[in-house]
């Protein structure tokens, strides 16, 4: 209480004048208090600034000393990207690559629409995947996942390497680069790749002989053999039909006879097609058989 | 009467609007210091219905934004003497609290010690209307009480209903809700001058404030110093102020008596300076720092520089030992002590269960108060310290901020009044004083 001791018998009154009472209490109203500490420094600052903008030499100059800014801060050698590295990419797409991505290096990392790159990159037949981002020391690292090649497709105009989801990686130049690949044909065939590929597992016991699958007509398949054999399988269950069928040659050694076509297209109806001679021999037997020649 | 009644319901609306905007200044205007708290509220909880009946509610937590205090100038016994100067020290302490909180206020609590205040008691009865006791029955009861003719030139200061009774029960805080047919009430009213009021509001009203409740500094001071078992089970609280020694007296957590005492600390101050022959300044200093009530055959030397500045040499050197100042300080004590016993002895004290004194003001500072007190006035005594509020500055934790302390928990939790009930009091005849403690005589 010392405080109030010592000021007791104070030699002259500190009342403050009623005016400036009054005005002390007018300066603490909320409304006034708000409008001089922001209202109208903020209105002036406005003001001020649109004053400013409405002669157009001087909008002009902001723009550029703005412009000047942003190149001050992008274009530091902080920010900027030098080149770029590819990953997981064979050599021809990584030509493709470099061909279909419009960058000039060096650029800044601001001016860089890393989405956008990528996806021009998805936009590639042979690429599966990538992921496209700036690595610290200036690289734009671009890591690509390849489509892996597992069907050759013959088309009329020409050989194309398909993926086993059936989407186009690249023209094929010719069979024998692609020997390892089974061989599809048939308009459509691309679409049906997942049963081909469950027809070709099935046909795994062929595989010596096995030259290709045909799309019929965009809905069923035949199996091409070599020699010309062709076996027709019907539009439901197919896999189910080639498994019989190659259970009944593993009994029968079915096909190692003259036959040229097994037609399985009616399941409980198989037909079969001979070949010409072995035709006429059949012939020639059965006639022997009922004692028709009179040689 | 009637025009009273308007004049509080007007404060009690000013206050609910103080409290919707949640700041409101308490004044207390001392005869030696003013000084001014803004008080922020943080929540009005409307819905507590925790204590007491009537329409006043809303105890809220509350914290001290603002502070300020100066030295009481046109202010004597805790009353407006000068006008002019007296609202110029108001205004400092409104202005100084008011930057200091960054904040306006626009409504004041005021409170003062002056005023000659006295007390009475009241009793009222009243049939209960439907069995069950509502609101109207105790606005009924409350208006049938007998108003005694207590003077043209004054104005009733507080009037609050102290007590209940329902049939052959007493003693209840809140009768409504129960079943009964008869309901008696007491109800402890004090009056005060009205010029104190009207002076104290003049004031107000030219520092742009709206007076939105007024109070006796003395039962402030007793809300913040006594503890709560002394409340209930009776104690009395002197506030030895400056000017004016207020008395209080509260029994069941209710003001059943309040006083005062036209004598302070300033008339110990005048003794010793006319004692010493030193200015009043050298005696207050002097009574500060050296002064006592009880010499020992130390203080006999123990030698008090006493400083002045008459020119004379000899004069203003002299050496005055403490037991020469203790001489001149207790007879006046005394008389203070002596009066207070004489007020409490009027109002019945004896009689409470619990006969607790505590001493407060800025002259309980004096040593040995407390020793000489319990000689006069009864062994319990002790020395009462406001309690502590919410971010209350430390300059305002001592006995001299009692009252203003007092005032702020008043103003926040105030007690239902006379007026805060629908219906207007009729009646006038007079009762004696001790009819406030009647009731708990008959009912402990
Ligand atoms: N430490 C102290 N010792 C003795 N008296 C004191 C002390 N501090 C204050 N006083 C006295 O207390 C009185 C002021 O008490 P206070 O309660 O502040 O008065 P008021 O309520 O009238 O403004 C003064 O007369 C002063 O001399
Ligand atoms: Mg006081």
């Amino acid at each position: 209480m010392s405080q109030i001791n010592s000021d007791r018998y104070a030699p002259f009154d500190p009342a403050p004048s009623l005016w400036s009472y009054r005005l002390l209490r007018l300066m603490l109203s909320p409304f006034l208090r708000r409008l001089i500490f922001y209202g109208i420094p903020v209105l002036l600052l406005i003001g001020v600034g649109l004053l400013n903008l409405t002669n157009e030499q001087r909008r002009e100059q902001v723009l550029t000393a703005f412009n000047d800014l942003k190149m001050f801060v992008t274009e530091r050698p902080e920010f900027m990207v030098n080149l770029m590295s590819l990953k997981g990419a064979s050599v021809s797409v990584m030509q493709d690559i470099r061909e279909v991505v419009p960058i000039d290096f060096p650029v800044s990392r601001f001016d860089l629409d890393l989405d956008h790159i990528r996806q021009i990159i998805l936009g590639l037949g042979p690429v599966k995947d990538a992921n496209v981002r700036v690595r610290s020391n200036g690289v734009l690292q671009v890591d690509v996942v390849e489509r892996a090649p597992a069907f050759l497709w013959r088309r009329e105009n020409g050989l194309e390497v398909l993926d086993e989801t059936g989407i186009y990686v690249r023209t094929g130049a010719s069979r024998l680069q692609h020997r390892d690949l089974p061989l599809i044909a048939g308009e459509g065939a691309d679409s049906q790749v997942a049963q081909a590929q469950q027809l070709f597992e099935a046909a795994k016991p062929l595989r010596e002989r096995l030259r290709g699958l045909v799309f019929i007509g965009e809905r069923r398949w035949d199996v091409v053999l070599d020699n010309g054999q062709r076996l027709m399988l019907p539009e439901k269950n197919p896999v189910l039909a080639l498994e019989r069928l190659i259970a009944i040659n593993q009994a029968e050694d079915l096909l190692e006879r003259s036959v040229k076509v097994v037609d399985f297209r009616l399941q409980h109806r198989p037909t079969l097609q001979l070949r010409r001679r072995a035709m006429h021999e059949f012939k020639q037997t059965k006639l022997m058989q009922l004692g028709q020649i009179n040689d | 009467m009637t025009d009273l009644y308007q004049k509080q319901r007007a404060m009690r609306a000013m206050r609910k609007a103080a409290m919707q905007r949640g700041v409101i200044a308490v004044l207390d205007v001392g005869s030696t210091k003013i000084s001014c708290l803004i008080l922020r509220f943080d929540g009005v909880n409307l819905n507590d219905e925790s204590e007491g009946v009537g329409s006043i509610r809303g105890h809220s937590s509350f914290s001290v934004i603002g502070s300020a205090t100066t030295a009481s100038r046109g202010v004597g016994f805790g009353e407006v003497l000068s006008m002019r100067e007296g609202e110029r020290a108001i205004r400092t302490a409104l202005q100084s609290a008011q930057k200091l909180a960054n904040i306006r206020v626009d409504h004041v609590i005021a409170c003062f010690s002056g005023g000659k205040p006295r007390s009475y008691g009241l009793a009222g009865e009243a049939n209960v209307q439907n069995q069950v006791v509502s609101e109207q029955d105790i606005a009924r009861v409350l208006s049938a009480c007998d108003v005694p003719d207590y003077g043209d030139s004054r104005e009733i200061l507080h009037a609050q209903p102290v007590n209940f009774g329902l049939d052959d029960r007493s003693g209840l805080d809140d009768p409504r809700g129960q079943l009964g047919e008869r309901l008696y009430t007491d109800v402890h009213m004090l009056t005060v001058d009205e010029k104190v009021i009207r002076d104290l509001a003049h004031c107000v009203k030219r520092c742009d404030l709206e007076l939105a409740g007024v109070a006796s500094s003395a039962y402030a001071s007793a809300v913040s110093s006594l503890v709560e078992d002394e409340q209930e089970l009776g104690a009395a609280c002197i506030d030895i102020g400056g000017g004016a020694t207020g008395v209080c007296v509260f029994l069941k957590k209710h003001m059943i008596y309040c006083d005062a005492v036209r004598l302070g600390g300033e008339h110990i101050t005048r003794d010793v300076s006319m004692g010493l022959q030193v200015p009043i300044v050298t005696a207050e200093r002097i009574k500060t720092i050296n002064g006592g009530l009880f010499a020992t055959g130390m203080d006999d030397r123990d030698m008090i520089e006493v400083r002045g500045d008459t020119g004379d040499w000899e004069h203003d050197r002299r050496l005055v030992s403490r037991t020469e100042l203790i001489g001149i300080m207790r007879p006046r004590a005394e008389e203070i002590l002596e009066e207070v016993r004489n007020h409490l002895d009027a109002a019945g004290f004896e009689h409470l269960p619990s006969q607790q004194i505590v001493l407060t003001g800025g002259s309980s500072l004096i040593p040995g108060l407390d020793g000489l007190a319990s000689r006069i006035l009864g062994q319990q005594v002790r020395l009462g310290r406001p309690l502590r509020i919410h971010r209350l500055p430390q300059a305002y934790s001592g006995p001299t901020c009692s009252s203003i302390v007092g005032l702020s928990l008043f103003a926040a939790h105030p007690q239902d009044e006379w007026w805060d009930f629908e219906m207007q009091p009729e009646g006038y005849p007079a009762r004696s004083v001790k009819r406030a403690v009647r009731w708990f005589k008959e009912n402990w």
